[in-house]
C-alpha cells in the first residue's frame, strides 16, 4: 500500500526520480535564501526578482529556442541588471529600495511579456511561467545541483556579515566595508536560485518554494539555524508529496508542490508553537522571571 | 597635548542646510567631553560627521593618530531590527568584529571575553535571551557591552542615557569612567546637566556654531545657555547662501 503510493512511482519511472532530485536540490539551495529574505522583510523581493528574470529567459529562448544554457544566462543577466540598477538607485538617490526595485522589475516584466507575445507561442510562455519538473534532463539536474551547492557554500561563508546586515546594518557599515558586497552577494544568490528554480517550477512557482517553507518555519523555530533546518524539511516534504499527488491524480507538478507547501504553511500557522494561532489561543503559564 | 579629533572650519548639514556651521576646535586625546546644546544644535550631526557617515559640506574632520577602525559609535536610535533572531551573546560578540572580521572563528577565549563584557554591564544570566525580549535599559546595557569589546580609542555616544532609569545610568556611567581611566577619548551628547557636571570634566556647547568649549564649570553657565538659545532661534527663517569665505 505505502509501497504503491510512495515508492513505486519513483522505482518505476526515471523522470520521477529526476524530478525528485531536482526538487531536493532546489529545497536545499533556495529555502535558506528564502529564510534570509523573510528575516530581512524582503519576502516580496523574491517575487519581484522572479518577474525581473522573465525577459532574460525570453531573449534566451528567442535566440536559441528551449535551450537550457541560453535561458539560464539570459535570466541571470536580466536578474542581475535589475538587482544592480535598483541597488545603485537606492544607494545613490533618495528613492527607497522597494520603490526602485518595483520600478525596474515592472519595466523588465513588461519587456518580457512583450518579447514572449510577439515571438513565442502560448505553450512556450507556459513553459517559462510554470516549468517542466517532469522533463529535467542531465544538464538541468547538474545546473540545479551546482546552484544548490554554490548557494549553501556562499551562505556559510557570508553568514556573519549577512546576519549583521539584516539585524544591525548601521553597525556593519561602521566596522566594515562589506555592507554593499554582502547585499549584492545575497541578491545574486536570490537571482541564481530563481533562475535554477524556474527550469523546474517556472518563474512564478520558484518563489513559492523559496518563501512558503521559510514562512512556515517561523512558527516552529526561533534561531536562524532552526529556521533554516525546518524550512528545508518543509520544502522537501512538499516536493515529495507534491510530486506524488501530481503522479497519482495527473495534476501539474509545480503548482502541486507549491500548494502542499502552502498547506504546510497553513497548518504551521494554526499549530506552530512559536506564535501560532493555537499557541495564542491557549497560552502556557508565564515564567517567574 | 595631542588631539584625538580636530574640526577645521567644519560645516555639516543636510540638503545644503547646515546643522553644524563653521566649527573650529579640537578634542584632546584621552579627554572625557560632553556635547550639550538645545535641540537642533547639531550635536548628533557632529558625531555622524566624526564617524564619516556624513560628508562635510565644507571644512574637514581630522584625526591625530586615530584610524577609522579605532572609532566606536553608539547612535541615538540604532537601526537594530529587534525582531531578528539574535541572542544577547550574538549581538555583544559582534563587538569583536575587528579581531574576527567577517569570516574569522570565535575562539574559546573570545567567548569568555563576551561573557565578561555582559557581566560588566550587569546582565549576567541574560546571555541566551533573544534581543527582542529586552527592555530599553537592558538593550542599552547590551549595546554598551558590545562597545566594551570594540576596544576603541575614540568612543562616540549619542544620548546614551536618554530613556534609561537612574540605576542603569549610574552603571553605564561607571563603564564610561573606566574607559576614561584607560586613556580612551570619549565624546558624549548629553541632555542631563547634572550628569555632565558630576562626571564630564570638559564640555563643548553647540548651537549650530560653537558657543564655547572648555572646563565644564565654565561652560555650563546661565549666560552661555541663553546665548545658545538665541543662536538657535536666529537660524530660523528663510534660507540664504552663507557668505563666509572658506578658510
Amino acid at each position: 500500500m505505502i509501497w504503491d503510493l510512495v515508492i513505486q512511482p519513483f522505482a518505476d519511472f526515471g523522470f520521477m526520480r529526476r524530478a525528485l532530485l531536482g526538487c531536493v536540490a532546489i529545497s536545499v539551495g533556495a529555502t535558506p535564501v528564502g529564510v534570509f529574505l523573510m528575516l530581512r522583510r524582503m519576502s516580496l523581493t523574491g517575487d519581484a526578482m522572479a518577474h525581473a528574470i522573465l525577459p532574460g529567459a525570453a531573449v534566451g529562448y528567442l535566440i536559441s529556442g528551449l535551450s537550457l544554457g541560453a535561458m539560464t544566462i539570459g535570466g541571470l543577466v536580466a536578474g542581475m541588471v535589475v538587482a544592480l540598477l535598483s541597488g545603485f538607485v537606492t544607494r545613490m538617490t533618495s528613492l527607497r529600495e522597494d520603490a526602485s526595485l518595483a520600478a525596474f522589475y515592472l519595466i523588465s516584466l513588461a519587456l518580457g511579456v512583450l518579447i514572449v507575445s510577439t515571438r513565442g507561442s502560448n505553450v512556450d510562455l507556459m513553459h517559462v511561467l510554470f516549468g517542466t519538473v517532469l522533463a529535467l534532463d542531465d544538464a538541468a539536474l547538474i545546473l540545479l545541483c551546482s546552484i544548490a551547492s554554490l548557494s549553501v557554500l556562499t551562505l556559510a561563508l557570508f553568514f556573519r556579515p549577512l546576519a549583521l546586515e539584516c539585524a544591525d546594518p548601521g553597525f556593519l557599515r561602521s566596522v566594515s566595508r562589506l555592507s554593499a558586497v554582502t547585499h549584492f552577494t545575497f541578491l545574486t544568490l536570490v537571482v541564481l536560485n530563481l533562475v535554477g528554480g524556474f527550469h523546474a517550477l517556472g518563474t512564478l512557482m520558484a518563489v513559492g518554494i523559496m518563501i512558503l517553507p521559510a514562512a512556515a518555519a517561523r512558527f516552529w523555530a526561533v534561531g536562524i539555524g532552526g529556521l533554516i533546518a525546518t524550512a528545508i524539511a518543509v520544502a522537501m516534504f512538499a516536493s515529495l508529496t507534491g510530486l506524488l499527488l501530481s503522479y497519482h491524480y495527473s495534476l501539474p507538478s509545480g503548482p502541486a508542490i507549491i500548494l502542499v507547501a502552502g498547506i504546510a504553511y497553513g497548518l504551521s500557522l494554526i499549530l506552530g508553537p512559536v506564535g501560532g494561532l493555537a499557541a495564542r489561543a491557549f497560552p502556557r503559564r508565564h515564567f517567574e522571571a | 597635548m595631542t588631539y584625538a579629533v580636530a574640526f577645521k572650519d567644519l560645516t555639516l548639514g543636510y540638503d545644503r542646510h547646515p546643522a553644524v556651521h563653521h566649527l573650529e576646535t579640537r578634542i584632546d586625546e584621552g579627554s572625557l567631553t560632553a556635547i550639550v546644546g538645545p535641540n537642533g544644535a547639531g550635536k548628533s550631526t557632529l558625531l555622524k560627521g566624526v564617524t564619516g557617515a556624513l560628508a562635510p559640506l565644507e571644512g574637514r574632520v581630522s584625526f591625530g593618530t586615530l584610524a577609522r577602525a579605532d572609532i566606536a559609535y553608539l547612535p541615538q536610535q540604532s537601526e537594530i531590527d529587534r525582531t531578528f533572531p539574535l541572542s544577547v551573546m550574538d549581538l555583544v560578540a559582534m563587538g569583536l568584529w575587528r579581531r574576527t572580521g567577517a569570516f574569522g572563528q570565535l575562539r574559546r577565549s573570545d567567548r569568555r571575553s563576551v561573557r565578561d563584557a555582559i557581566a560588566a554591564v550587569g546582565l549576567d544570566g541574560f546571555e541566551n535571551r533573544p534581543i527582542g525580549s529586552l527592555s530599553g535599559g537592558q538593550m542599552q546595557r547590551t549595546l554598551f557591552a558590545r562597545l566594551l569589546l570594540q576596544d576603541a580609542r575614540l568612543v562616540l555616544l549619542d544620548e546614551p542615557f536618554t530613556a534609561v532609569d537612574a540605576r542603569t545610568t549610574a552603571d553605564l556611567i561607571g563603564v564610561v569612567r573606566n574607559w576614561h581611566g584607560e586613556g580612551r577619548t570619549i565624546l558624549a551628547v548629553l541632555h542631563d546637566e547634572d550628569v555632565v557636571r558630576s562626571h564630564f570634566p570638559t564640555t563643548l556647547m553647540l548651537a549650530r556654531e560653537m558657543v564655547t568649549h572648555g572646563p565644564t564649570a565654565q561652560v555650563l553657565t546661565a549666560e552661555n545657555r541663553f546665548r545658545a538659545r538665541q543662536m538657535c532661534e536666529a537660524c530660523a527663517g528663510p534660507p540664504h547662501i552663507c557668505g563666509r569665505s572658506a578658510a
